[in-house]
């Protein structure tokens, strides 16, 4: 012990960097190799997450296409690298191969922090037809409610986000109005004592609607079948 | 010298009003406004009231047993918190909730700062702070006072089973029809439906069946009582009730469309009883009366920024317990300057050292009574 | 946790020291970032705890292997290389077993690396011991940690959610404490079992002075 002590108080700069250098290289190659052993695993997760996201608020769909919609310039397939300003979403097809529903991500700032959702379109009513939660960390058995009320889940059976003629904009935004208020099919009803919640969902859909809609909507044929 | 000597702070003169006289006199000033409260709401209330009692004591005489701590169940200390938390709490809240939450607040509130007087936060409202945190649902849901029958029968939420949901209140009033009754208290109304109580029927809380505690009028009236034989200190009701009045003044002067008035604001909620009962517990509040002032002031302010603002309809444990948490740095601020001492270096003139040099000698080898607690603990950091 | 000289055979009482005597979590108060931060269920805790342990036992078997070919001045650098190394793989096999507890989980996996547990026994121990001992004690170690944050996610689930590992026990009438499944009631569970272990101490101390007098 002692003679390894006083050799190392001598250490020389080479070797301290010959050992980190050493050290680096075995550390890149656990991870590399571990990167590599996990990844179809990983990816099969994800592809899983994904299906059972869209399932939920286009219930009839059997897979699941990705794609990109890019503000004024329409629709393509998901691959490699997303183009700038592009919005994902997801073209759900039935047993047949048919357009059974659209599902798209959004997201609003809610009580603790911002509330994700996975919404559901419907091109034939032209309305959302479901959602679901991705990712929020509301209180629970507060701001979670938008999980279980069943009168604000009410909302979605039918959530109107008709295009304005021009095909350029909603004909009316999506607004989470105060509880017993709603009037109007584009209003969500919002939970008594979840305002906030509420509320971050409505502009979650609003603002994803928005920004999708008139992009895919003038497109529609393109995804009516699933592409062999 | 064998014989241990307890050093205590001064003052060392014996007088009548000792510390059990003062908290039996706040139990007794309570007792009417309990009375009320059990008119109002009937026995379930009453039930709710004993229950949070006995767990409170239950709680304190374990920790007096375990010989940690100063203080006897005789002192009444525990009886006030219990009584304090029953009043805070609706009177359907399940009665197992209320054990839970009398327990919490004497163990979370008072037993693990060391007993009576050595607490830091009022013990009720520590109590109410985590059933609010638990059950935040259970404890909105108010009924309807003055219920027909209320003597005859519980609310049924008030038996629900222990860790179950207490039963839904507002079936229980549409099977009674009696639905067009709101069970929503003045503030929630205000708050989330713009309607604002009269507040004139807030204080006599007598008037049709407003989900409301029990009587402001009676509580200022105990209140007084405390007060004229100084078991209790003015300044701080009255601190927090006009700090409070004013803030809510000058935002109804700017605009009376948006902001309730400021009579609506005093007598709504529990404001009147956590500023007489709740904001002048003595070991919670600052000792200086300067320090009275802005600590009523604070607690004030804060009630109504709270409510106004928040995103609860209450806001007056929150302010309180705000304002506990601030006493010593107001006592540290407000001490006074003693006889003799000049303008200068007035700041913490008043202070006293830790290890004084005027201890007599024979105190020097006193030995401090003992903390057993914890004791050869030895702590390390994260 | 005093050093074991090299040639010591390697005990029980090596194992059982993580897991007692000096428990991470209860008796070191350390980690408790984790500790107070993920335990909100039972299953959360578990998984949490064993990635902590997987990565505490590798790094200190590696630590070991390395210790005399380490140069002093540049050993905490070699450390954390290491133990990121560890975590980086573990995060990815998390990621590749559940997604959902990947989720649940969240940032704290990534934060093992700096669990001062970790590199505490990395200092403390490892560097000193063969590798056989520095791995039996980080697996007590571990296993004390895991041990300590089940304690705290079995709580707060039965009183959070009526569940035990995602099993009901109450049935749907169960009342959550929601508290317990916010940060404060990290605090409480933790508060109460350091009180009840210090209460059990302070009594265990009576018995052996009334029985010595």
């Amino acid at each position: 012990m002692t003679e390894q002590v006083a050799a190392q108080q001598v250490t020389p700069t080479g070797a301290m960097i010959r050992t980190l250098g050493l050290v680096s290289a075995i550390c890149g190659l656990i991870i590399v190799g571990s990167y590599q052993g996990t990844f179809s695993a990983v990816q099969e997760n994800k592809r899983i997450a994904l299906e059972r996201a869209v399932f939920k608020v286009v219930p009839k769909a059997k897979a699941v296409g990705e794609f990109y919609a890019v503000p004024g310039k329409g629709i393509a397939p998901a691959a490699g690298e997303a183009p700038a300003g592009a919005i994902k979403f997801y073209v759900g097809y039935d047993a047949a191969g048919q357009l059974a529903g659209i599902a798209a991500e959004g997201s609003g700032k809610g009580y603790a922090d911002a509330v994700r959702i996975m919404f559901g379109y419907q091109p034939y009513c032209q309305c959302i037809t479901g959602i679901g939660v991705v990712a929020m960390r509301e209180t629970p058995g507060i701001g979670d409610k938008i999980l279980t009320d069943r009168a604000f889940l009410a909302n979605f059976e039918a959530l109107d986000v008709k295009l304005s003629a021009d095909l350029a904009a909603l004909a009316n935004e999506v607004k989470t109005v105060k509880h017993g208020t709603k009037t109007h099919p584009w209003q969500i009803d919002a939970i008594a004592g979840a305002t906030i919640t509420s509320r971050a969902v409505g502009r979650g859909i609003n603002d994803a609607a928005k920004a999708l809609l008139p992009a895919l909507v003038p497109q529609l044929d393109k995804i009516r079948s699933k592409a062999p | 010298m064998s014989t241990a000597i307890e050093i205590r702070p001064g003052p060392h003169v014996k007088g009548p009003r000792s510390v059990e006289k003062i908290m039996a006199n706040v139990v007794y000033s309570l007792l009417p406004i309990c009375l009320f409260y059990v008119y109002q709401y009937g026995i379930s209330a009453l039930a709710s009231i004993l229950v949070v009692t006995a767990s409170c004591l239950l709680a304190e005489r374990w920790f007096v047993r375990t010989g940690t701590q100063s203080g006897h169940l005789g002192d009444f200390s525990a009886t006030i918190t219990g009584l304090l938390l029953a009043l805070t709490m609706p009177p359907g809240f399940p009665l197992w909730m209320g054990a839970v939450a009398g327990m919490v607040a004497i163990a979370l509130g008072k037993g693990i700062f060391g007993g009576i007087g050595c607490n830091v936060f009022n013990p009720a409202l520590v109590g109410r702070a985590f059933a609010q945190a638990a059950f935040p649902t259970a404890i909105a849901t108010y009924t309807p006072s003055f219920l027909p029958g209320r003597f005859a029968e519980f609310i049924p939420s008030t038996l629900a089973w222990p860790l179950m949901m207490p039963a839904d209140a507002a079936a229980w009033l549409k099977e009674k029809h009696l639905d067009a009754l709101s069970g929503a208290t003045p503030l929630a109304q205000w708050k989330f439906e713009g309607i604002v109580a009269d507040a004139a029927d807030l204080l006599s809380s007598l008037s049709g069946h407003m989900a409301v505690g029990p009587s402001p009028l009676l509580i200022l009236a105990c209140g007084a009582y405390l007060a004229a034989r100084r078991f209790m200190d003015w300044r701080i009701p009255i601190a927090v009730l006009g700090s409070a009045g004013a803030v809510a003044w000058v935002l109804y002067g700017f605009n009376p469309g948006h902001y309730p008035s400021p009579f609506f604001m005093l007598f709504s909620g529990g404001l009147i009883l956590g500023a007489v009962f709740m904001a002048t517990d003595m070991a919670t509040s600052p000792v200086t009366p300067t320090g009275m002032w802005v600590y009523g002031g604070l607690i004030g302010l804060l009630t109504v920024l709270i409510r106004y603002y928040g995103g609860l309809p209450e806001g007056v444990m929150y302010a309180i317990l705000i304002g506990n948490a601030a006493t010593p740095l107001i006592e540290r601020v407000t001490q006074p300057t003693p006889f003799g001492k000049g303008v200068l270096g007035k700041k913490r003139a008043a202070s006293y050292d830790l290890t004084p040099d005027y201890i007599s000698r024979e105190e020097a080898a006193a030995v401090t009574p003992k903390k057993r607690f914890l004791r050869n603990k030895p702590r390390k950091g994260l | 946790m005093s050093p074991t000289p090299a040639n010591t055979p390697t005990t029980w009482d090596e194992f059982l020291e993580g897991i007692w005597k000096q428990n991470p979590v209860f008796v070191m108060i350390l980690g408790m970032c984790p500790t107070l931060a993920v335990t909100v269920s039972a299953v959360n805790a578990l998984s949490m705890g064993i990635s902590t342990a997987l990565v505490l036992i590798a790094s200190c078997g590696l630590v070991s292997l390395m210790r005399n070919i380490v140069p002093k001045e540049v050993r905490i650098a070699t450390y954390i290389v290491i133990i990121a190394t560890l975590v980086t793989a573990v995060d990815y096999a998390i990621q590749a077993i559940s997604l959902a507890l990947y989720d649940a989980l969240g940032a704290f996996i990534q934060l093992i690396v700096v669990n001062c547990i970790i590199l505490g026994r990395a200092e403390a121990h490892a560097s000193k011991n063969p590798p056989l001992p520095a791995m039996i004690n980080a697996a007590g170690m571990g296993v004390g940690f895991t041990i300590g944050l089940l304690s705290l996610g079995v709580v707060r689930e039965i009183l959070g959610a009526g569940s035990l590992f995602g099993i009901s026990l109450f049935g749907a009438q169960f009342q959550p404490w929601v508290v317990m499944v916010l940060p404060p009631g990290g605090f409480f569970v933790l508060g109460s079992w350091l009180l009840f272990f210090s209460w059990r101490a302070r009594r265990q101390q009576a018995r052996e002075a009334t029985q010595n007098a």
